[in-house]
């Protein structure tokens, strides 16, 4: 029998509802698994207390047959999500004691929905990276290694935590958080599904914000249908949030198994890039002869701007960071330096203590990009780009109702391998970032192994607000994959 | 105001004669319950700290959400300033390190704000006006406060303000001479207050003004200006403007050029001192909030704000000249406040307009500002009054008995009518009467008798002996008529 850890969701809702497994066993086992992942690092937070308080209330409630959604099932929550009276750090030094007075719209909802938290998860600091090693809390591993190699692999980032505490059976499934792939990119290199919603699908309020045009929360889980559970449930319309949009949440499994016969899917021939591995491509080519052997018309399409979706993005992004990130400033909340002279100095001391490298770098770029003189230059041309990016793949659902892609540009590399050159690193986003800037839903399920033995997604992306769609070929693929594969748990669970 | 520049407005210098060119931007605060983009309160003087909320206080994840009434307010604003309503503006981010800007960053409008041109008619002496243009009206958010007085080694905060809706009215460099600025300022101030969008209360900083002053010769070129910050109340203004005329023509006769630069009015020492250079000034870096959507409003929620105004100062101006007969001078200084001109066409009901007037200006006005009231504030009201007038015009009673009740009424309350009743102040027509008193008089003062029979002029003491005589209550006409008779005077005389 399958230990309660290795549970999907749904399994474990099932289990629940059938009273095979009380929310406090379900719960115990994780904190079990949790203490003992440490190696890993997954998590900056644990709150087993508090985990097992909500489990009680959830196996009251269960007994007395009034089970939510999510009733009793644990979750690991990434730490960007504020958490009422539990630390949350971003993953920086700056918020390293800062504790919440409110709860965040997407856990709330989470919590409303019966769920329960088993801690926070590490991060790249503000979420900003792709390899989960510019954390203040340290860098997290990938449980994932290649065969017969003992180095040690990132997790991807920013939200490695979350994915390799849902790739370790730490969690039944865990929340992320995506700007240019922050979700989909982990998912992919740790052997998971990840979704990013389309903008404005769940409220960024309480989120700590790293670019607000471009931040979306999502699930991060084993299995696609567990994505449709955990996504029913974040989503909302918030009036808190301005830039949530105003539809009702659908139920996202009911359609899951619907299959892809009579579909279209696009191809989209700029992805194809000079010096991908060809284990990317040839399984780009799988991906899309499944999907065709279900049923679905392969159609190529164009997006002739996605070769300027990467510098268009490291404009943006930045430049709304730089300005979200002006309010750690060490004189309400966070880190303030000792023995300032004055209030510059307090600023500069706070900052470059509170702050990372790869932080200060960003707000260098942000503060750069948006200053007299160079403003036309870069954001109002990266502006443009958005636009004329947003039409490529308007032009392309004319033809199509998804697109297949690559989710990464390759499987997880070692730990140290790119933090010497920001630029490879950013490189890992190449896939991943043109959703963003479209304001698109995404989702990345995990399609094969490398000939190491390392996990690699493929990506489908679809129209605004068809996550619907996004899911039900996401599951296509998922059913053909047949991705059974788990990491070896050398970390000793 | 393109008309040549009036003699009398221009400033003496060595070389010959300068104008000087006024623009002003006005910060109004919006009289609104709740902040622009937060729930929290704004009455003023709450203890410090006590009207914030997470958002105005900036922490993390927090989202701001426009208060649709303070765009309302500004709108109703635009409209009184017959300006154009932008259908579509956009709030930006201004971006600058301060204590007391939470953010980190004020969310402004800057290149496409919410009101565009527009125009405000002043009134100025001998009853001229001038039209000064107005270039645009936007939102934005007020800052908090910095206390620097309340502790020896640290700066305090105060978040109350913080977050306040305030209007920023922007004029065209339309005004010449210190009076104009005054009475723009004073304009503005009675249009807003008309509205009901802001208290123009400059003692609590609900109204503040940064004034741009230069000189040029008349007629010539403009100068380079220098903008004069916060000057807080009229008085002040006029002072800021004259000195720093002044200290432009000085430099510029010696042979100096001005520094276009931003100064503080020092107003103990009346004079404008440097705060920072052009070459100082700060990069705001100004950008779309990516937290907020454009803003967007409806033609009919226009029209609908539209058809709601008030009557204001100017239609209402014309129709006290048009319906009363006032002459502009009179109507001008009845339609300053709201509050005077509804209490004036109270007082004049079925009374003679000019009549009623005097009244006001005479009596009224002269207890209040003896008394340190507004009119809104008079303990006897305009009906009241009326009734006294009309008992002057009907022969109840004199003029100087009126003013008696007056008084009665003014400290001690009461119905006029009742009053006269009571005390018996009704005039004495009764020709009977004053005949008597007339010869009590003649009798007891035969040596002035002689002299004003030589001495016409001198009849006048008769006339206050013979009212002394009657308690003030003798009809002064037949007091008259019945003295000239008995003492054979002539009756023009």
């Amino acid at each position: 029998m399958t230990t309660p850890n290795a549970f999907t969701l749904a399994e474990a809702r099932e289990a629940l509802k059938e009273k095979r497994l009380s929310s406090r066993e379900l719960t115990e086992a994780m904190i079990a698994a949790m203490a003992a992942s440490r190696p890993l690092n997954a998590f900056v937070t644990e709150t087993p207390e508090k985990a097992l308080a909500m489990a009680a209330d959830s196996d009251a409630r269960i007994a007395r047959g009034e089970g939510r959604a999510l009733e009793g099932l644990p979750l690991a929550i990434k730490d960007l999500f504020c958490t009422r009276g539990v630390r949350t750090t971003a993953g920086s030094r700056i918020l390293e004691n800062f504790v919440p007075p409110y709860e965040s719209t997407v856990t709330q909802n989470l919590w409303d929905a019966g769920a329960v938290m088993l801690g926070k998860t590490n991060m790249d600091e503000f979420a900003m990276g792709s390899s989960n090693e510019t954390s203040y809390f340290g860098p997290v591993e990938n449980p994932w290694r290649a065969e017969g190699s003992n180095k040690k692999l990132v997790p991807g980032g920013s939200s490695g935590g979350s994915a390799t505490a849902v790739a370790a059976d730490l969690c039944l499934a865990a929340t992320g958080t995506d700007t240019g792939g922050s979700i989909r990119q982990p998912a992919a290199v740790t052997g998971i599904v990840g979704l990013k919603p389309t903008y404005g699908r769940c409220s960024r309020w309480g989120i700590v914000a790293f670019a607000s045009s471009l931040d979306q929360a999502g699930p991060m889980t084993k299995t696609v249908r567990d994505a449709a559970i955990l996504l029913g449930a974040m989503a909302s319309v918030d009036p808190m949030d301005a830039t949530s949009v105003d539809m009702p949440v659908p139920d996202y499994e009911a359609g899951l198994e619907a299959g892809v016969k009579g579909m279209r899917i696009g191809i989209p021939k700029e992805y194809r890039i000079d010096g991908a591995p060809p284990e990317i491509d040839a399984l780009w080519h799988k991906g899309a002869e499944w999907l065709k052997a279900q049923g679905a018309e392969i159609v190529e399409v164009s997006l002739p701007h996605t070769k300027y979706a990467l510098p268009a993005y490291y404009i943006v992004a930045p430049a709304e960071a730089s300005s979200n990130l002006a309010r750690y400033d060490g004189v309400r909340y966070g880190h303030r330096a000792a023995g300032a002279k004055d209030i510059t100095d307090l600023y500069e001391k706070s900052r470059g203590e509170g702050f990372g490298k790869e932080v200060r770098r960003r707000i260098l770029i942000g503060t750069y990009v948006l200053s007299a003189g160079y403003y036309d230059a870069y954001y109002s041309r990266a502006q443009k780009l958005r636009t004329l990016i947003a039409r490529d793949f308007a032009q392309a659902f004319e033809q199509c109702d998804a697109l297949l892609t690559p989710a990464t540009p390759g499987p997880a590399f070692a730990i140290g391998e790119k933090t010497a050159d920001p630029v490879s690193m950013y490189l890992n986003d190449v896939f991943t970032v043109t959703v963003n800037l479209a304001g698109l839903p995404g989702i990345s399920v995990p399609a094969g192994l490398t000939k190491e033995g390392l996990p690699l997604g493929l990506q489908v992306i679809g129209k605004a607000f068809d996550e619907a769609g996004v899911l039900r070929v996401g599951r296509a693929l998922e059913v053909a994959a047949d991705f059974k594969a788990k990491p070896a748990a050398w970390w000793g669970a | 105001m393109s008309q040549a520049a009036k003699k009398s407005k221009l400033i003496k210098g060595e070389t010959g004669e300068w104008e000087i060119v006024i623009g002003m931007e006005v910060h109004a605060q919006v009289l609104s319950e709740a902040k622009l983009f937060s729930g929290a309160a704004t009455a003023f003087g709450a203890s410090p700290n006590s009207q914030v909320s997470f958002v105005d206080a900036a922490m993390p994840g927090m989202l701001p959400v426009i208060n649709r009434f303070c765009v309302e307010q500004a709108v109703r604003t635009g409209l009184g300033l017959k300006a154009k309503i932008n259908r579509r503006s956009v709030f930006d981010r201004k971006n600058y390190f301060y204590p007391d800007l939470p953010q980190g960053y004020q969310i402004s409008q800057y290149k496409q704000p919410v009101v565009g041109e527009g125009e405000v008619l002043i009134d100025l002496p001998g009853g001229e006006s001038a039209v000064v243009g107005i270039e645009r009206l936007h939102l934005e958010q007020d800052a908090g406060k910095s206390l620097h007085d309340q502790h020896a080694d640290y700066s305090y905060v105060d978040l109350n303000r913080a977050g306040v809706a305030l209007m920023e009215i922007v004029s065209r460099p339309d005004l010449r001479c210190a009076d104009e600025a005054v009475a723009y300022l004073k304009k503005l101030r009675a249009i807003v207050r008309y509205l009901g969008t802001c208290d123009g209360n400059m003692e609590e900083g609900s109204m503040r003004a940064d004034v741009n002053v230069s000189v040029r010769r008349p007629g010539g070129p403009l100068g380079t200006r220098c903008e004069i910050k916060n000057v807080n109340s009229m008085r002040f203004i006029a002072q800021a403007i004259e000195f720093e005329a002044r200290r432009q023509v000085d430099i510029l006769e010696s042979g100096g050029s001005i520094r276009q630069e931003t100064r503080l009015f020092d107003s103990k020492a009346g004079e404008t001192r440097s705060m920072r250079s052009k070459e100082e000034a700060h990069d705001y870096r100004y950008f779309p909030d990516p937290d907020l959507l454009p803003l967007e409003l409806d033609e009919d929620w226009i029209r609908t704000i539209e058809a709601s105004l008030p009557e204001l100062p100017d239609e209402k101006k014309a129709r006290f000249i048009k319906d009363y007969g006032l002459d502009a001078y009179d109507a001008g200084v009845l339609v300053t406040e709201r509050e005077l001109a509804d209490y004036y066409e109270e007082l004049a009901r079925g009374i003679d307009a000019k009549l009623a007037v005097n009244w006001l200006n005479n009596e009224i006005l002269g207890r209040l500002n003896k008394d340190g009231l507004s009119i809104a504030e008079c303990p006897v009201s305009a009906t009241a009054n009326n009734a006294i007038i009309a008992m002057i015009v009907d022969g109840t009673i004199s003029g100087k008995i009126a003013k008696d009740i007056l008084d009665i009424v003014w400290s001690e309350g009461g119905d006029p009518k009742t009053v006269v009743e009571a005390r018996g102040l009704r005039q004495v027509t009764d020709t009977g009467a004053i005949e008597a008193a007339v010869e009590k008089v003649i009798a007891a003062n035969p040596d002035k008798v002689a002299a004003a029979q030589a001495k016409p002029k001198l009849a006048g003491w008769f006339v206050g002996q013979v009212m002394k005589e009657t308690g003030g209550k003798a009809n002064p006409q037949a007091v008259n008529a019945i003295l000239k008779s008995r003492l054979g005077l002539p009756d023009e005389g």
